[in-house]
């Protein structure tokens, strides 16, 4: 349908597929009042040289009579009504635009359409949503398995997709996003990835050859409570919705919640602030499942997490301004994995140690892996650079999530290498 | 760094047209942050040098269509949080950057780094004289501390005169 509140007859839809343009076309709706204004359209409707084209015909007063009016016959038509004081509205300005915009959309939407099992990627959802979409991936693929590696302070499942195509503890590599929870553009992203690798092993050689040494641990929503709170009530928080006790304030900024610099320069004591570190480290349990998982597999290669917004791509250290030992690599590493990213659009992400890059910020995510033995852990702050920041549209899910997923490569073909 | 003063930063700064990505233009600028003072605004001296885009046609459009508006025009949410804008409130949300810019300039230091994070709310208000008045409430992100804050804001504009923040 063109318009929700038209009915398009069969024959008429026909018409209009098959002719050129309706470029000024206009469509009226006109409300008539008596038989005598019924009787006057149906005047109208006899004038061949018009060629009206009536979606609803002039029948009783009170149903309303929708027509497609050419360009040539606008004016003449309106005079007339105008004349007879018989009301009307325009329903439709253009024809030409509404169908010219239809057509777009069903292009867009059955271009997503192709490339997913009828799932958006390309919109956001919510948490149920998304974690539906989990159990649709690891039914339809038996590489990819949903796990559940803990809860949130409101209970709510921590879900994990692993994908693994044999082995046993092979070398992994960890990925999340979401851990703040307006970042809405990395749990999108992490969607699109996760359905990326999942119907893409065994044809793309890169990720087939990965994934055939490596196991890969995908966590698509870290701050479940955050990210539900973003959708009910603030669409600007970032933090976990701990209650802190003594406090009216509710929730810790989990990147600060690390066992890495805890409490130093770069995160706030005071429970009102965004960047509140929490009572101690790991005091959140978000932090907390995701320690002790990689702790217990023990053979965690490389420890990836996405943000936004800012197009950085950054390495240890955050709470230290000192460079980590394997600093060259890295950087070399940070360099050719955001030329992969701008090789697909021309987005340009700037790479550096969190430090020199953003800010010193101490009880990170990352420098708590590589300090833990996970010596190749970025941090990504995926697009935009702050025209829209937080509230990325939609249309930019995609192409954000194409381009961070070859940098993302980049860094896991080199892990790879070097842990045969 | 100037004894007694403060710190004075020289920019070179090219602007990119966010309406028109391949044009830019190049700037240069003199920032100078107030020793200690916390409340009070660094003094900027800016130089443009080339043109910026006419926007003429454009501004007169807009300025007509919002003085025949018979009620005061009043909006939310903007980009709302799927991060779309309707087309008839993208002028809106541009006097709301400039608006804001205000504000960042205001309470910028060394240590700030505000961004429009969103506009939470707009009220057209109607004046006697020929400007348009906006009354926003916009939401700045501050990256350093990664507070997001509210702060109230009133926008002057005419197409001739410009956008201004009245005292």
């Amino acid at each position: 349908t063109i318009n929700t509140e038209l009915t398009i007859p069969g024959t008429n839809l026909g018409l209009l597929l098959k002719t050129p343009t309706y470029c000024r076309h206009q469509v009226l709706r006109i409300k008539t009042k008596n038989e005598e204004e019924v009787k006057q359209l149906q005047l109208l409707e006899s004038l061949e040289h018009l060629q009206l084209d009536f979606w609803i015909n002039p029948s009783a007063p009170a149903l309303p009579v929708d027509v497609r009016i050419p360009a040539a016959s606008v004016q003449p038509v309106k005079a007339f009504l105008e004349s007879q004081g018989i009301q009307y509205s325009i329903l439709i300005e253009d024809l030409q635009d509404v169908l010219d915009k239809e057509r777009q959309d069903m292009a867009e939407s059955a271009q997503r359409q192709r490339s997913t099992s009828s799932f958006d990627f390309g919109a956001y959802h919510t948490l149920d949503d998304i974690n539906a979409e989990l159990d649709q991936l690891a039914s339809e693929h038996s590489f990819v398995e949903k796990i559940q590696i803990g809860e949130s302070y409101e209970k709510r499942p921590l879900y994990v997709l692993k994908f693994s195509t044999g082995g046993s503890n092979r070398p992994a590599i960890w990925l999340d996003a979401g851990i703040h929870s307006r970042e809405w553009v990395t749990q999108a992203s992490a969607l699109w990835i996760a359905n990326k690798i999942a119907s893409d092993y065994g044809t793309d050689e890169s990720i087939t050859s990965l994934l055939d040494k490596m196991d890969l641990f995908l966590l698509p929503v870290a701050n479940p409570d955050g990210f539900v709170y973003t959708h009910t009530s603030n669409r600007m928080w970032r933090k976990t919705r701990s209650k802190i006790p003594g406090s009216i304030c509710v929730g810790v900024d989990p990147n600060r919640n690390w066992d890495a610099g805890f409490g130093g320069p770069g995160a706030s004591n005071s429970p009102c602030s965004d960047s509140y570190h929490g009572p101690s480290a790991n005091s959140e349990v978000e932090v907390k499942s995701v320690v002790d998982f990689i702790k217990s597999h023990g053979n965690f290669k490389a420890f990836l997490t996405l943000h936004s917004y800012s197009q950085l791509l950054m390495y240890p250290y955050g709470y230290k301004c000192t460079r980590p030992d394997n600093y060259a690599e890295l950087e070399s590493l940070g360099r050719a994995a955001a030329n992969s990213i701008r090789s697909l659009y021309g987005t340009t992400f700037q790479v550096g140690p969190i430090c020199t890059t953003i800010y010193q910020a101490s009880g990170g995510s990352i420098d708590w892996a590589y300090d833990n033995g996970i010596k190749y852990s970025f941090a990504f702050e995926l697009r935009d650079t702050g025209r829209y920041g937080f509230l990325l549209p939609a249309n930019q899910i995609i192409p954000a999530a194409k381009e961070t997923w070859l940098g993302l490569m980049k860094i896991m073909e080199h892990v790879k290498n070097k842990s045969s | 760094d100037i004894d007694g003063v403060g710190h004075k930063y020289y920019l070179d700064l090219e602007l990119e047209d966010v309406l028109d990505n391949d044009r830019t233009v190049n700037c240069t600028a003199e920032v100078l942050y107030h020793l200690g003072s916390k409340t009070s605004a660094p003094d900027v001296q800016l130089t443009v040098q080339g043109e910026l885009r006419s926007t003429e046609e454009a501004d007169k459009e807009f300025y007509h269509r919002i003085r025949s508006l018979e009620k005061e025009l009043v909006a939310e949410n903007i980009p709302d949080s799927h991060g779309n804008v309707p087309p008839e409130l993208e002028p809106i949300h541009l006097l709301a950057w400039a608006a804001s810019g205000y504000v960042i300039w205001q309470n910028s230091t060394e240590n700030t780094n505000f961004n429009l994070a969103q506009v939470k709310h707009v009220k057209q208000v109607k004046r006697n004289d020929e400007d348009l008045q906006f009354d926003f409430v916009v939401l700045l992100h501050e990256m350093v501390s990664q507070e997001v804050l509210p702060w109230q804001v009133t926008l002057l504009w005419h197409p001739q005169r410009g956008a201004r923040v009245p005292q």
